[in-house]
């Protein structure tokens, strides 16, 4: 199935600068490793080292969140817009936290 | 180098205040140019870390849908966020860290003991392993 990837603003940098990528596949895993097949540097930012999607990277075919059909296995029909939508989390040192830079600067 | 204007520092310093000793948090709205990124307009938000609000912040991905409409209805980028630390520096956490988009400016903020302190903005590297600080050039003004 052809089907359009909308890619966020932040990632568009890797991604040729593009703001959609138009790929073949049939489900939204297929179509997520077909673009990181073609921008290899997109996946450290969309999957976490084991090899799960990051809980920060939303995925929506339509508009519809993929957490609430089948995830990745979330079949894709022909002319299907899947767009990669950021969240933003953060925090402050903390609780679990530790600070990232250890000096002062 | 993240241009900013005076008013914007004063609302975000007061969102600050106002939700400490929460982590408050909101959208940068502006233009990205090559040398200078400057912010245009603010989207103040809603922590929605409920369980964990004085060290952490979260913005669904539909309030990021919602600060991009805002940005385009005006014919700007969503270009950042800025988040409050609660009696904390304004340097990036490792759970920052571990968390962050990359191409986005983060401004991250102190309030200690309720008074906002010092701002700073940071940009997380392609390599997703350390922060490039930006400078932030403050100017007189009120927003557009």
């Amino acid at each position: 199935m052809a089907v359009k990837v909308v890619i966020p603003t932040p990632l568009r940098q890797f991604a040729g600068k593009q703001e959609s990528v138009n790929l073949e596949a049939a489900t939204v895993g297929e179509a997520l490793n077909a673009l990181t097949s073609q921008f290899s540097d997109l996946k450290k930012h969309l999957y976490s080292d084991d090899g799960r999607l990051r809980s920060f990277v939303n995925v929506y075919v339509n508009d519809e969140d993929i957490r609430y059909l089948q995830k990745e296995k979330t079949a894709v029909q022909q002319g299907d817009t899947i767009s990669i939508v950021p969240s933003i989390a953060g925090g402050c040192v903390g609780g679990a936290g530790r600070l990232y830079f250890s000096a002062e600067n | 180098m993240l241009v900013l204007k005076q008013q914007f520092i004063e609302q975000i310093r007061a969102h600050g205040a106002r939700d400490y000793p929460n982590e408050c948090c909101g959208a940068l709205l502006g233009h990205d140019e090559e040398a200078d990124r400057t912010v245009l307009g603010l989207v103040p938000l809603a922590n929605q870390r409920d369980d964990s609000p004085r060290n952490r912040f979260s913005i669904t991905s539909e309030d990021v849908r919602l600060a991009e409409k805002a940005a385009g209805a005006k014919g700007w980028e969503l270009i950042g966020w800025y988040h409050s630390h609660p009696d904390s520096p304004a340097r990036p956490s490792e759970f920052d860290r571990e968390h962050a988009w990359p191409w986005y400016s983060y401004i991250i903020f102190r309030v200690e003991h309720g008074e906002p302190r010092e701002m700073r903005s940071w940009r997380l590297d392609d390599s997703r392993t350390s922060y490039a600080e930006e400078g932030i050039e403050y100017i007189a003004g009120a927003p557009a």
